[in-house]
């Protein structure tokens, strides 16, 4: 059973002021590291994507000696790269309004008032500087003939701020920050560590001073020590097993911090992405996004009679129901994401669904093709209608494209202050790592600007802050040190354990089944009864899984079975927190939809009263036993209201 | 369905590989060639034998990890598409379907269809960047880029670095992966002023990777998955050539593709 810590509240130490300008008088009052002093500090970056690339390509331009570690071949291949639609900015280039009031009020609302609001309002404020840093990159942003900068609208705004590169953004973005992470490689402030695995943090005197990893090619356990770690690992969707991830994304490092005393916090908030290619079988290996911005000119609809078997094209006009329309008429298509997955939901639910299964919505093209020309929507939507005829075999310039809801992204992570640093000192999460900007459910092209107003304008200065302050350099460390011993031993000792089980199962049956746990219960809909049943189950499946997996081949060699029976191992221990979290949050706001506590017109209902805090959880030494936190949540700006986009 | 899989195992760089064939069912025409694979590393480790070790990330078609010859072919008979996309229902059933790593000097094999392709890293290092600091740009919109000068560099930047240019080339040029990047930046405003300082590392490093030269056989374009043009080398040797007559001094030895 959960415990309720003594003196649960936490402080963020979020600065004081107006909201306007709290980040600039923070940056003019926090220390500093002398040019000179910055090469002396060893920084641990682990992860290459927007958040960590970012972080490790701007710390060493500063001057530091930055260690980057990555599970890929090459930091170009982190899962940022298949981010498709776009990024916020509030540019307000379209003047239809915008601003950084704005970006910050849709965003917190976007997140049903979950999320911290000196936090949010910083992530706006830093967004014009992104979409300028990458433009002077080289990514090749879309662009109107007069050569300005081209918008697209998205899910919950009524402004016109996402930038985008076709439908390959976040491979975009990603490239111009590998590009200056590259640059760093050649100056030789930072050392590039791909196909290692981080297993372990280390902490010395309570200060996170380096980590463990497996080297993925040869098996060997390595050291390595510094002066801090950022961490940006991304999220922890593939617990579902089938997600939009990319299969070796996956919540080792995050949840491995968090067994160290890293409080994590909202598990529970997870957001199902209503736009996916539905499953098709059993032995598939992931569900494939289509990008949000199709929902600009695409139509959602389902036919009006139940279990109406005809093909689209012959059901008439007036039989479909065109129900985001019809239910939201001030945002249409564009609601925000759990509320298009939980309405596509119902839909299927009563039998409104289509296809072979029953569970798909139609997103239909026909009358943007009619409005805009063919030309039209194959130079905004081109690459993804050819990915969708590709996996499916149909051409959503004739058929309707068929889409279902599936995990995507997780709000929820490691606890981290103002400064985006976890509960042990010198240790920081960015991106989609950590916990902090999107509440309990994140609006679409925010994860990309997140992600690298982390590592590009937030992490270089507070992590200059934490050096400064916390006089690490006259206490060196070196991996000679007796925690690195015990860490690597005990790492040794669990990688030795799993690769010697020898029982009847893979470790992608045992996936399968967490996966299968996690969707019925903690999926789009959640409540008391079915929480406490997946509780039980993963528990159950935690103990056959150490009992009876088969992992085989060898500790010392490339080893893919190892690999994923580490993280599957993690994913059974996160996945009951996700349950508990669920369980213990007696509301719905967001993605986490707890059937209990809804509207009469089916829409999530909050609890301010007693809910109005970020969950941060304990680890106990005991999965079953985890030990609440709270961040109590104050909307000093953003009034706390019923969320609606009709 | 019912497939035959042909496959090159090999247990590590140094070690002598060959070819392996094995019978996988219960095979659907809607999964992807490496689900199939998925199935069959399910079959050989209930079975106690090791699995086929292959890289796979995104799986839908933009990281640039997976890459595999199939029936001799880089990602496979389909046109612009990556092996993770190539679906069962392009083979027959029955069929027998050969698959072995990306061959080249360059990309030492790792094990079984794990190839080393951190060459292109340092190619990227040599100078795919421009010079600027995090918090030093100008306003985006202060610099216009016409419409088709950004859809032309944008068509460049596509490369998602597979490798499967290299592969499918019968020199194993690298020319197409670095004509992509040089061309991208030589149409942008953004890194002008290392423009030539990039084409004559770039194409130095390339040549130090071990990677052939480009003789014009075009299959690389043909094996891109992002159907990048055979075009962005022609334009890497203008770029290579214009550099070189300023640089006159750098220019030694090897050459653009």
């Amino acid at each position: 059973m959960i415990k309720i810590a003594e003196e649960p509240m936490m402080n963020a130490q979020i600065p004081d002021g107006p909201i306007e300008s709290k980040w600039a008088n923070h940056k003019s009052n926090i220390k500093l590291v002398s040019p000179a002093n910055k090469r002396k500090y060893t920084v641990i970056v682990v992860g290459t994507g927007l958040a960590g690339g970012a972080a490790a390509a701007s710390l060493g331009e500063l001057g530091y000696n930055v260690l980057n570690f990555c599970i890929q071949d090459t930091p170009r291949r982190a899962h940022s790269v298949a981010a498709q639609g776009g990024i916020n900015a509030a540019k307000n280039y379209q003047n239809d309004g915008d601003s950084v009031w704005r970006l910050f009020y849709d965003t917190v609302k976007g997140g049903d008032f979950r999320a911290r609001e000196a936090n949010v309002y910083r992530l706006a404020e830093l967004s014009a500087n992104i979409i300028d840093q990458c433009a002077a990159q080289g990514v090749p942003f879309a662009r109107e003939y007069g050569g300005t900068l081209a918008n697209r609208s998205f899910g919950g705004a009524q402004v016109s701020r996402t930038f985008y590169a076709r439908g390959q953004t976040g491979q975009q973005l990603l490239l111009g920050c590998y590009s200056s992470l590259m640059r760093q490689v050649d100056a030789g402030t930072v050392k590039l560590f791909p196909r290692r695995e981080m297993l372990d943090l280390v902490v010395i005197d309570g200060r996170a001073r380096g980590i463990v990893c497996r080297n993925l090619i040869s098996g060997a356990i390595e050291s390595y020590a510094a002066d801090a770690v950022v961490l940006a690992t991304g999220g922890y969707a593939t617990a579902f097993f089938l997600s939009t991830n990319a299969v070796n994304s996956n919540a080792t490092a995050i949840w491995r911090c968090h067994k160290k005393g890293a409080l994590f916090a909202n598990p529970c908030y997870t957001q199902i992405h209503p736009t996916c290619i539905p499953l098709a079988g059993e032995s598939q290996s992931k569900l494939t996004l289509m990008s949000e911005s199709l929902r600009n000119d695409g139509r959602v609809w389902v036919p009006k009679a139940k279990g109406d078997k005809r093909p689209p094209s012959q059901i008439p006009e007036n039989e479909r129901d065109y129900y985001l329309e019809r239910i939201y008429p001030a945002f249409g298509n564009l609601v925000p994401r759990d509320i298009a997955s939980r309405a596509a939901k119902r839909m299927c639910d009563s039998g409104h669904g289509v296809g072979n299964t029953g569970y798909a919505v139609y997103l239909d093209f026909a009358d943007a093709i009619k409005r805009l020309g063919v030309d039209t929507v194959r130079d905004r939507y081109g690459n993804l209608f050819d990915m969708y005829d590709e996996i499916t075999g149909e051409s959503p310039y004739q058929l309707p494209m068929r889409i279902y809801p599936a995990p995507h992204y997780t709000m929820g992570g490691l606890w981290v202050d103002y400064n985006l640093m976890s509960t042990i000192p010198g240790l920081h999460v960015l991106g989609e790592a950590n916990f902090s900007d999107h509440g309990a459910n994140r609006l679409g092209a925010s994860a990309l600007m997140q992600g690298l107003a982390d590592g590009y304008f937030v992490i270089p200065y507070t992590l200059g802050h934490y050096l400064a302050d916390s006089k690490v350099l006259s206490a060196k460390v070196t991996t000679d040190h007796p925690a690195f011993k015990e860490a690597v031993s005990a790492v040794t000792e669990q990688t030795r354990r799993l690769v010697g089980a020898s029982g009847k199962h893979t470790v992608r049956e045992y996936h399968w089944k967490l996966g299968r746990i996690l969707w019925d219960h903690v999926g789009m809909g959640r409540n008391a009864k079915g929480l406490e049943q997946a509780m039980s189950d993963i528990r159950a499946l935690r103990d056959e899984f150490w009992k009876d997996v088969h992992v085989g081949g060898s500790d010392q060699d490339f080893n893919k079975n190892l690999e994923f029976a580490g993280r599957v191992a993690d994913f059974m221990e996160l996945g009951e927190l996700m349950a508990q979290d669920a369980w213990h949050r007696n509301e719905s706001c967001g993605g986490h939809f707890r059937e209990e506590y809804q509207t009469p017109e089916g829409e999530a209902k909050r609890d301010d009263q007693n809910f109005c805090y970020v969950g941060a959880w304990q680890w106990s030494g005991n999965p079953s036993e985890p030990v609440l936190h709270k961040e109590e949540l104050e909307f000093d700006y953003v009034h706390l209201a019923q969320r609606s986009y009709k | 369905m019912k497939v035959k899989i042909k496959v090159w195992r090999q247990a590590g760089p140094n070690e002598k590989g060959a070819f392996k064939t094995y019978d996988v069912d219960g095979i659907l025409p809607e999964m992807s060639l490496l689900e199939t694979l998925d199935v069959l590393n399910e079959q050989l480790t209930k079975a106690g034998e090791e699995p086929v070790a292959f890289d796979s990330d995104c799986r839908e078609g933009i990281c640039g990890a997976c890459g595999l010859m199939v029936n001799g072919m880089a990602h496979g008979p389909r046109r612009k598409c990556t092996s993770c996309e190539l679906r069962m229902r392009h083979f027959g059933e029955g069929a027998m379907i050969t698959v072995e790593p990306f061959r080249a000097r360059a990309f030492p094999v790792i094990k079984d269809l794990v190839v080393d392709r951190s060459a292109f890293d340092r190619i990227i290092a040599a100078g795919g960047y421009t010079s600027v600091n995090a918090g030093s740009a100008p306003d985006a919109n202060s610099i216009l880029i016409p419409k088709d000068k950004a859809e032309k560099a944008m068509d460049s930047a596509a490369c998602i670095g597979c490798g499967a240019c290299v592969a499918a080339c019968p020199n194993a040029s690298a020319s197409l992966f670095v004509g992509a990047k040089i061309t991208q930046f030589s149409l942008l405003p953004q890194g002008q002023a290392e423009r030539d300082r990039r084409a004559l590392r770039m194409v130095a490093q390339m040549d130090e990777e071990g990677f052939g030269n480009c003789s014009n056989h075009a299959e690389c374009e043909a094996a891109c998955p992002k159907g990048i043009s055979i075009s962005n080398i022609a334009n890497m040797r203008r770029e290579y050539m214009h550099a070189g007559r300023v640089y006159e001094e750098h220019a030694g030895g090897g050459g653009a593709g």
